[in-house]
């Protein structure tokens, strides 16, 4: 007996555990989230695009100039470029997948980008469709008419006028002609350089501006802008140039990457945007919460109306199926979406019914003439296959729906399934616990009045 | 049992529900939602006052993307619905909405599905029902394997199925009235919801089988009265079915009422389902049985 309590104690204080868990690592609970460890701020609830606010981008990639074999290399090729250009831009914990074409999905070599947080749709675009332009001027030749910036209201803005810097003028050198940047650093100042490798066409086309252009200068720009202006002392025929701009050696690293990211191995073409706004994800969220506490309460009414004592037990197992949840949702974790919030909610309906099956059959044996601890042993085994039937074909459901579905479907099987899983071992083993250490009760009134439920099914035909 | 005295009404109730719904379907039709078929959905909320909508429908109509459908949502949104647009087009439309940056706008959402991406969709959507159908067919021939006396397993594994269909085909009648006077759409979620009511139903018309095949195993009298059997069973059972559906519904109804909108149609299509799921174990699937059993024992 003594046995018995310990464990049923002992699940408790996992439980709580688990609760407090979930407590301290969320911010929206916690007032003193702030102060706690990393451990607890490192688990926070992964919300969906849909939730969190965002961009969901598919791509289709023209995969026809590839060779056959190299498909699938070009592709991991083509998600490392993207994945490198969108890490630059510092989006927090971006998902950049690659979906072959199989009979499932027909269509062709896919990449899905998911971008939390970003909900300007046409920057991320860009962001992604971006290849850091790198260009080589030369000094254009004097009289070359002089470019300004018009005010709105139609008069020269004097400001966008530079009298003293030189006009250049484009050579058709790029970064198109990269073969690779490294990152150096000069030997005697230390100060970080960007070293320029151009491939056989752009060192011939380098060798014959440096040529031309003995004793001026050659603009280097990046993005529109000139970062530096090194004067040409001699022709360079090697491919070689050295970008020494200001750089910190943060900036120059950086810099390195997106040149060498530079272009990407295959053609892409947006199919399909979603972007979903932080305020409409949050009310969803808000919502979402709302409908899980509510559906909570109800059903913690019900079952302690309905079932009385094991109705309270079952309340009880029922918030440790919670916790254990959401705990397994911060570790795995889950990316949630408002789909996965349903599925977790219905999920506690389904755990719900396994612990009901119990119960049900638990009142049967009593009205048979067994005692409570008897009546509990039996009713457990017998509504176990039960149980376990019905919950196979949630589980069919869910991992079906997980294989084939689109993000949206696949937060939904997820949490389904997972909830599945977490319900059966709740039922039997948390419930069963409980239930066991209660049958120290014994066989009085008050016991079997709490044990039965309120409604007989079949009045009159128990044979007590 | 009553249920299995009046099998016929329920039978005929059930049918009646299931013509109803096929009527509706054909007769209606269902709105497809740009998840499956492509294209652009665009939702706005303005500042202060939302423009007339003739003036704006008008003004969009200019920038030649075909047909556009303008709703309005809230007190201060819209929502555009138009063919799927390039990231150019919906620079456009977003210029036209805000009618020249005169009136300021937030966007809440845009989404642009291309049809290649929508054609994928359904493709697996299609290839998922097939699967989920097939994986509980064999699901239910398997669990109810052991029966043969004196009705042989594989007509429990057809009424299982008769009754699944029985109990997708009314959320979809439901789901198309919906679909006619309130606009829902079917999206990727409907199909899921459907998905769903399949595992949810033929869990329950599994518990109330299994409880018979034990009834049947238990019985020790030669001679075996098929109907008193399912009518015990289903005494047995039926205050559980309804227990553990009306737990499920009651947390089904929170998130319908409660819960996010985009999951609102889904919450209730699953509550009808859920509900029409533990009808149709209860009034449909055993009433079936019995008559099936004493179709056989007349022939014999």
């Amino acid at each position: 007996m003594i046995k018995k309590v310990i464990l049923a104690l002992v699940v408790l204080a996992l439980g709580a555990g688990i609760g407090l868990f979930v407590y301290k690592s969320e911010p929206r609970l916690n007032k003193n989230y702030e102060a706690e460890s990393a451990f607890f701020k490192n688990h926070p609830f992964r919300l969906g695009l849909d939730l969190s606010g965002g961009s969901h981008l598919v791509y289709d990639a023209d995969v026809s100039a590839v060779p056959a074999g190299e498909v699938n290399d070009s592709m991991s090729a083509l998600r490392d470029v993207i994945e490198r250009r969108i890490n630059l831009f510092g989006v927090s914990e971006p998902v950049v997948q690659v979906q072959h074409s199989s009979v499932v999905s027909g269509a062709g070599e896919q990449l899905i980008v998911d971008l939390p947080g970003v909900t300007d749709v046409k920057k991320a675009i860009e962001m992604i469709g971006q290849t850091p332009s790198l260009e080589f001027k030369t000094e254009a030749p004097e009289g070359t008419p002089i470019k300004v910036k018009a005010n709105p209201d139609g008069t020269v803005d004097l400001g966008s006028l530079n009298l003293t810097e030189p006009q250049y003028m484009s050579t058709g050198l790029t970064g198109r002609y990269l073969k690779r940047a490294t990152l150096e650093f000069d030997p005697t100042t230390r100060v970080p350089m960007v070293s320029l490798q151009f491939n056989d066409e752009g060192t011939k086309l380098f060798a014959q501006i440096t040529k031309e252009n003995i004793g001026k200068t050659v603009a280097i720009y990046l993005d529109g802008a000139a970062i530096s202006t090194p004067n040409v002392q001699e022709e360079i025929p090697d491919g070689q140039a050295v970008i020494s701009g200001n750089f910190t050696p943060e900036e120059a690293k950086t810099l390195v990457g997106r040149l060498n990211s530079g272009a990407l191995p295959v053609p892409i073409t947006l199919l399909s945007t979603q972007t979903i706004g932080a305020t409409l994800g949050d009310s969803a969220v808000r919502a979402g919460v709302k409908a899980a506490i509510i559906g909570f309460f109800f059903v913690v009414l019900f079952l302690v109306l309905w079932y009385r004592l094991p109705g309270l037990v079952a309340s009880v197992a029922l918030l440790i199926f919670i916790s254990i949840i959401l705990a397994l949702f911060k570790l795995l974790p889950v990316t949630l979406t408002a789909a996965g919030i349903a599925g977790f909610i219905i999920s506690i309906g389904i755990a719900v019914d396994a612990n009901v099956l119990i119960f049900e059959r638990i009142k049967e044996e009593m009205r048979s003439g067994k005692s409570i601890a008897e009546a509990t042993q039996v009713g457990f085994s017998r509504a176990w296959f039960s149980i376990r039937d019905s919950n196979i074909s949630n589980f069919i459901t869910a991992v079906i729906l997980f294989w084939f579905g689109t993000s949206l479907i696949k937060g939904f099987a997820l949490t389904l399934g997972m909830g599945v899983l977490v319900s059966l071992f709740s039922a039997i083993t948390i419930t069963r616990i409980f239930l066991r250490t209660l049958s120290f009760m014994g066989e009085g009134k008050v016991a079997r009045f709490l044990f039965t439920s309120g409604i007989h099914s079949g009045v009159g035909k128990s044979p007590q | 049992m009553f249920i299995t005295r009046h099998k016929k009404i329920f039978i005929g109730l059930s049918i009646t529900l299931v013509v109803l719904s096929c009527i509706s379907l054909f007769v209606f039709g269902l709105r497809v939602g740009i998840d499956f078929k492509g294209g652009a959905l665009d939702q706005v909320v303005y500042k202060d006052a939302r423009p007339a909508q003739a003036g704006l429908q008008a003004s969009l109509e200019e920038l030649n993307f075909g047909s556009v459908l303008l709703q309005p949502t809230g007190d201060l949104g819209y929502i555009v619905k138009t063919r799927h647009l390039t990231d150019a087009e919906h620079a456009e439309l977003l210029a036209v909405l805000s009618q020249g940056k005169t009136d300021s706008l937030t966007e809440q959402s845009f989404n642009s599905i291309g049809p290649a991406v929508g054609r994928e969709l359904t493709r697996k959507a299609i290839l998922a029902v097939i699967l989920i159908s097939i994986a509980i067919i064999c699901f239910i021939a398997f669990a109810f394997r052991k029966v043969s006396e004196p009705v042989s397993s594989w007509k429990y594994g057809l009424i299982a199925i008769v009754t699944l269909f029985h109990d997708v085909v009314i959320p979809v009648g439901l789901f198309v009235l919906l679909s006619h006077f309130y606009g829902a759409e079917l999206d990727s979620l409907f199909v899921v919801a459907i998905l769903t009511i399949l595992g949810l139903s033929v869990s329950d018309t599994i518990v109330i089988f299994d409880r018979i095949r034990e009834n049947l195993h238990h019985q020790t009298s030669a001679k075996i009265n098929f109907s008193e059997i399912v009518g015990k069973s289903l005494e047995q059972s039926f205050v559980r079915s309804i227990g553990t559906s009306l737990t499920v519904i009651l947390v089904l109804l929170a998130l319908f009422f409660f819960g996010p909108v985009t999951t609102k149609y889904f919450a209730l299509m699953l509550t009808a389902g859920m509900f029409f799921g533990t009808y149709s174990s209860i009034f449909l699937a055993s009433p079936l049985l019995v008559l099936i059993g004493e179709r056989q024992s007349r022939k014999k």
